[in-house]
């Protein structure tokens, strides 16, 4: 099942500075909440989000319970020379997602 | 940020009719339903270490009136160069209501080339959002804006 | 247009429900009545949640399924094809039944009649994705629902039980979506109630969810008992409101508080 979409420029210019926008698909369940016999249904959130382009991180986030469900992060780059961007999103219950993007920068 | 209020009423009155112990019905505990200005302040005082944090140089784009406290768009930029020798290292995002303080810390590096982050957030209130940046040099700044939210962050299950 | 007039004024009468039908120039789609941010977020297709499903949605198509073994693609190729304007023209009649089917219902029949495999539940992840996939295909066009005459008297049915007052609250779905749409209700904006955008991604779900689940949520909001998914009322209470936006353009996954 497809859980991420990830909007990267395919092509740059060397010197631009582009926008890098990425949705992932969790319910992101805060912990807060209760059933109807008044349980706690258990926290299960996405924790950490971090970008890599060439193998050097660039961008990381630690994300908390207030973010909203299916997380959307965007942040920016420099585009320095072509390559790849890779994304990768931990959290509760072992959740453990990866994608890629690549770019090609003249 | 959803309670049924009915539930723990209704595990009480079963408890008291079954059990008929007196005295010996268990307490529940109940997490307070929202952060203290107190958890706020410490929740900030972690990132900057009592640092002085100066106001400026960051902007909260939030709009003033959400549509629904389940997904409220949220920009936080710093105006400020992303050289290698003097940039942005992390943007630290609170509130004041929520049933906790924090709502997301980014760490930015140079080549990020601008440090704006935009993203959704949940707001269970109409409260106080604070960003706080930390530069390369040490600085912290700080910029906060009031949201007001008319239809908090509850979630309709499917029915 | 006075035989739909009379219609009218014998509901009228019926129901004491003042319900005024909304001019054709008047009719705005739900996205009209977001906030910009709603609607930034509905706009781009990174930016809305709606698409995830539809991406599930791409790899469920071509998904084999069944003790036929056939995924959809097997028989309709490629979606952006063989499905572009099919949700523009549903709920549609079923030959089999002589009853309008809505989209769910048609994925559901088609699984078990071609794939020979168990439908899918209402509101499951595997259904409203197939459905998301599907209603994307007809972006931008125009609603086409209800041309059919035999349809007629479903899209009459849909209509009575869009006017009737029911529930605690003795409220029918025109005395807000006819007569006090673009005033607000709990902070939102009551629209006309078109669905131009289902399925679609509602904040207050936090997720993907049909007209239907939308309607029962509607229905036990007024204090009424809801009908039962896949129920024959919701279907002609769907056709009815597909019928009653013909010529609007569909913008599925929409992104609705």
């Amino acid at each position: 099942m497809a859980s991420a979409l990830i909007n990267v420029p395919a092509k740059a210019k060397r010197g631009d500075i582009i926008e890098i926008k990425t949705l992932m698909s969790h319910i992101m369940e805060t912990g807060y909440r209760h059933t109807a016999s008044g349980e706690v249904v258990p926290r299960n959130i996405i924790t950490g989000f971090t970008c890599r382009f060439n193998g050097n991180e660039i961008f990381r986030a630690d994300l908390f319970p207030a973010f909203a469900a299916n997380p959307f992060i965007t942040f920016f780059t420099t585009a320095t020379e072509s390559g790849k961007f890779e994304f990768e999103w931990i959290g509760d219950q072992g959740f453990s997602e990866t994608a890629s993007a690549s770019i090609m920068v003249e | 940020m959803q309670q049924l209020p009915n539930s723990s009423r209704r595990q009480f009155l079963g408890l008291a009719g079954g059990a008929a112990v007196l005295g010996a019905l268990p307490v529940v505990i109940v997490r307070p339903a929202e952060a203290t200005p107190a958890m706020l302040a410490s929740a900030i005082q972690n990132v900057t270490g009592g640092a002085a944090v100066r106001t400026g140089k960051v902007k909260l784009d939030i709009p003033p009136l959400v549509e629904n406290g389940n997904t409220v768009p949220m920009t936080v930029s710093v105006n400020h160069p992303m050289a290698p020798e003097d940039h942005v290292r992390s943007i630290h995002v609170f509130n004041e209501k929520n049933p906790q303080p924090n709502i997301a810390n980014f760490h930015l590096s140079p080549q990020n080339g601008r440090a704006q982050v935009s993203t959704r957030i949940r707001l269970a209130d109409s409260q106080k959002i604070v960003a706080i940046a930390k530069l390369s040099d040490g600085s912290f700044w700080s910029a906060s804006v009031d949201v007001v939210v008319t239809l908090a962050a509850c979630t309709e299950e499917v029915i | 247009m006075r035989f739909a007039g009379a219609i009218a004024a014998v509901l009228l009468i019926a129901n004491t429900a003042f319900a005024a039908e909304i001019p054709q120039a008047e009719r705005r789609s739900g996205y009209d009545f977001m906030k910009p941010d709603t609607k930034a977020m509905q706009d781009e297709d990174t930016a809305n949640p709606g698409m995830l499903w539809v991406l599930d949605g791409e790899a469920l198509w071509k998904r084999k399924a069944g003790t036929a073994n056939k995924a959809c693609a097997d028989c309709h190729d490629d979606a952006r094809t063989s499905m572009k304007g099919v949700a523009a023209r549903y709920p549609a009649l079923d030959k089999a039944t002589g009853r309008p089917i809505d989209l769910e219902q048609r994925i559901n029949s088609c699984r078990t009649n071609h794939q020979q495999a168990t439908p899918l539940p209402f509101e499951s992840r595997e259904l409203l994705a197939l459905t998301a996939f599907v209603a994307r295909q007809s972006q931008g066009a125009r609603i086409e629902t209800g041309a059919d005459p035999q349809l007629a008297p479903f899209i009459a049915k849909g209509r009575e039980l869009y006017m009737q007052r029911q529930g605690q609250l003795n409220l029918g779905c025109a005395n807000c979506h006819d007569d006090n749409w673009d005033k607000r209700l709990a902070g939102s904006a009551i629209t006309q109630g078109h669905p131009t955008g289902y399925p679609l991604y509602r904040l207050e779900w936090q997720s993907l969810g049909s007209l239907q689940r939308r309607l029962r949520a509607c229905i036990t909001g007024i204090r009424a008992q809801a009908y039962d998914y896949g129920a024959p009322e919701l279907v002609e209470l769907e056709l009815y409101l597909m019928s009653r936006a013909r010529g609007m353009p569909m913008d599925a996954p929409a992104v609705r508080p």
